[in-house]
């Protein structure tokens, strides 16, 4: 297969993940009229997340589940990094897939440990060898490994259960990671945490991961490439978070996407990776005049007080300062405080929130960083606009070419269908220069 | 978080004391009226006709009757239901489950006393043609309870199961089976009480059992032999509902 980054998005690291490839693959069910997938033929890169989005129905679990043949293609054929996994031995193909399900899908009756030892189990792996991996995972899924390992799932909360879910998948390290709607079973607040960790498990382990969801904001948020289905797992468009955003297919992508393209794509950049103001940084105990002075000499309105571990306590203004003689350890607790790893959608909420159209930004263990601003998440939009309007020079293959096709399938790219409806069966590339 | 993890595993620790609590009573309640039996037949004044069904030998050697006849039939029963249970959920079976359960039904819903009579005809007047009937009469709690254990399973534990790379019968043993015990054994208990009362009637075939104090009792007009007989099936009965739930409390899977 020949496989290139694309530049938008620079593998780090070493890529632990295996390319999918899925030529032609077609389900049809008994009874039914139209197949619920329509001769599709999609390229997953290799240590990339990929979602797939579509509405209920639209044949992206089926699409899932053909990946690990959980369901069996009627025709076609899969291809897991070089080998053809077509007539393989179902279970034994399953054994080198991780799968991951709404909810975790641990069983009830067996604790932590044993849940995450199941497949290494399977593969024969020693007890020592075993206990040592769940511990290892527990770990990485930022679980104490002593107080979880002999639990039972009962005995942990939703979020828990779901991390839990991941380890087991990842027990026997696996090239590829196969999820049906992970993150649908908790409360937001958890859902932005455990997507938060997964990006940072990924940065980690770079394996592939395929996610079905019908969540376009966690789309963005997770996928590196995002297949958009219409009916029949028909490929509307098949991009980067940022080119989707910037330039859907067609109306039935503009639909999908939702109002408020533009701030979806505050999700697609963090805190950390803006250019951040800086700002006079004043320790308790200064005199307020002198703070005052270098707040003035810097052009600011503002100075911010750290403590001495570097964490910002206060932040006042120039006439606050100019009230005060020495500058007080007080902590204030309404700081708008960000860490580095948030979306500017979470900054901008949180600016908005404080009404001092600015927060504060901590890095590694709360210190601070920085100063961001609206001027500094307006700039940032502007500038991913351009670089996402700029076509990336490789996007893996997606198309459909089952016998409905309205349109003549070429790879040289196509131009958005005139019909309005989802174009079945377009070819989804429109980065290849189909475009005026 | 951990305090609020923490929570339910007090809860959990605390649970199962209770249960075992509220095992205590009935074991008790049937020690006492084995005793209070034992006591009544020693001292009673009975006549020469009476003491001749009860003496303790005799009393011992029908309660084995009783216990060999409602055994073995409950032996016959798991053997034959549960792989029958199991099978007609699995997905090719599924479609033929619907009429299975109507000739299980069918053999429950049927008089049990007309059932052991008939087969006796059929199969003879003897113990063997009273555990038929009574595997026939107690087949269907079994079956049924097997059946709706496994299909209780949740879905998606089996499909997680499945994903992982268990082949089906590795889930099955693994996932589906120690997931329904509670159900299957609750299944399980219901036919053993049903097969220690209808016992009882193997003696109109011949094939003894505590039954015979009763019919006894009642072709000799001998009340306090008959009571006796009633009295000492529905001991039973109690000790192995009690067993019963004794299994199922040791057998609950840890975790649910």
């Amino acid at each position: 297969m020949s496989r290139t980054d694309s530049p938008a998005v620079p593998s780090t690291g070493d890529v632990s993940g295996k390319a999918i490839r899925l030529e032609q693959v077609t389900k049809r069910y008994p009874g039914q009229a139209s197949p619920a997938v329509d001769g599709i033929t999609l390229e997953i890169p290799a240590g990339k997340i990929v979602m797939l989005v579509g509405p209920s129905g639209c044949g992206k679990t089926t699409t899932l589940k053909m990946i690990n043949r959980l369901i069996e293609p009627t025709e076609g054929r899969i291809v897991l990094g070089d080998d053809d996994v077509t007539d393989i031995d179902g279970d034994d193909l399953r054994r080198r897939i991780g799968y991951v399900i709404q909810a975790g899908g641990l069983f009830p009756h067996m604790t932590v440990a044993t849940n995450i030892g199941i497949v290494p189990k399977m593969l024969g792996w020693s007890k020592e060898r075993i206990a040592a991996r769940v511990d290892e995972l527990l770990e990485l899924v930022s679980l104490d490994p002593a107080t979880y390992r002999d639990r039972f799932p009962r005995e942990l909360s939703g979020g828990q259960q779901q991390r839990v879910g991941v380890a087991r998948a990842l027990a026997a390290d696996p090239p590829v990671l196969l999820m049906d709607e992970p993150f649908g079973a908790v409360d937001p607040i958890t859902r932005q945490r455990l997507q938060d960790e997964l990006i940072n498990i990924q940065h980690e382990l770079q394996k592939t991961i395929v996610i079905v969801t019908h969540d376009f904001d966690e789309a963005v948020k997770l996928g590196d490439w995002i297949v958009v289905f219409s009916e029949g797992a028909h490929i509307v468009q098949y991009d980067t978070p940022e080119r989707i955003l910037a330039e859907p297919a067609n109306e039935f992508v503009e639909n999908f996407i939702g109002s408020g393209a533009g701030l979806k794509q505050l999700t697609l950049s963090r805190v950390g990776d803006v250019d951040l103001e800086e700002a006079v940084v004043a320790s308790p105990g200064e005199s307020g005049a002198e703070v005052l002075a270098r707040a003035k000499a810097a052009g600011h309105n503002h100075a911010v007080v750290v403590d001495e571990r570097n964490r910002p306590i206060a932040w006042p203004s120039t006439r606050q300062l100019s009230r005060l003689t020495t500058v007080p350890s007080t902590v204030d607790d309404d700081l708008p405080v960000i860490g580095s790893g948030a979306t500017l959608n979470d900054a901008l909420d949180t600016m908005l929130v404080s009404s001092a159209g600015a927060a504060l930004v901590t890095g590694r263990r709360d210190s601070f960083i920085g100063v961001i601003t609206v001027e500094v998440v307006m700039e940032a939009i502007t500038r991913a606009r351009k670089a996402a309007a700029v076509a990336a020079d490789y996007t893996p293959v997606g198309t459909n070419t089952g016998p409905l096709d309205a349109l003549p399938t070429s790879t040289a790219g196509s131009l958005p269908t005139a019909d309005s409806e989802a174009a079945p069966g377009g070819d989804a590339r429109p980065a290849d220069g189909g475009r005026p | 978080m951990s305090a609020a993890a923490a929570a339910p595993v007090a809860g959990a620790r605390g649970r199962p004391r209770r249960a075992w609590l509220a095992l205590l009573p009935q074991p008790i309640a049937v020690l006492l009226g084995f005793v209070a039996f034992a006591v009544w037949l020693s001292v009673a004044d009975l006549t020469a006709g009476e003491r001749t069904t009860l003496n303790t030998d005799t009393l011992l050697s029908l309660m084995r009757e009783h216990l060999a006849l409602t055994f073995v039939s409950a032996l016959i029963v798991l053997v034959i239901a549960i792989p029958l249970g199991i099978l007609l959920t699995r997905k090719p079976f599924v479609k033929v489950s619907g009429g299975i359960l109507a000739v299980a039904n069918f053999g429950q819903a049927a008089p049990a006393i007309g059932l052991i009579v008939l087969l006796a005809f059929w199969l003879g007047f003897e113990f063997r043609a009273a555990v038929v009937a009574l595997v026939l009469y107690a087949v269907l709690p079994v079956l049924r309870n097997t059946m709706i254990g496994l299909q209780s399973v949740d879905a998606r534990l089996v499909e997680a199961g499945r994903g992982m790379g268990m082949s089906a019968f590795s889930v099955l043993m693994k996932v589906e089976l120690p997931l329904a015990v509670p159900v299957m054994l609750s299944g399980i208990r219901t036919a053993l009480v049903l097969l220690v009362g209808s016992a009882a009637l193997a003696t109109f075939i011949g094939a003894g059992g505590l039954g015979l104090l009763i019919t006894t009792g009642v072709n000799l007009f001998l009340p306090r032999v008959l009571v006796s007989g009633a009295i000492l099936i529905a001991l039973l009965a109690l000790l192995i509902d009690w067993l019963g739930r004794l299994v199922e409390h040791v057998a609950r899977p840890k975790g649910l």
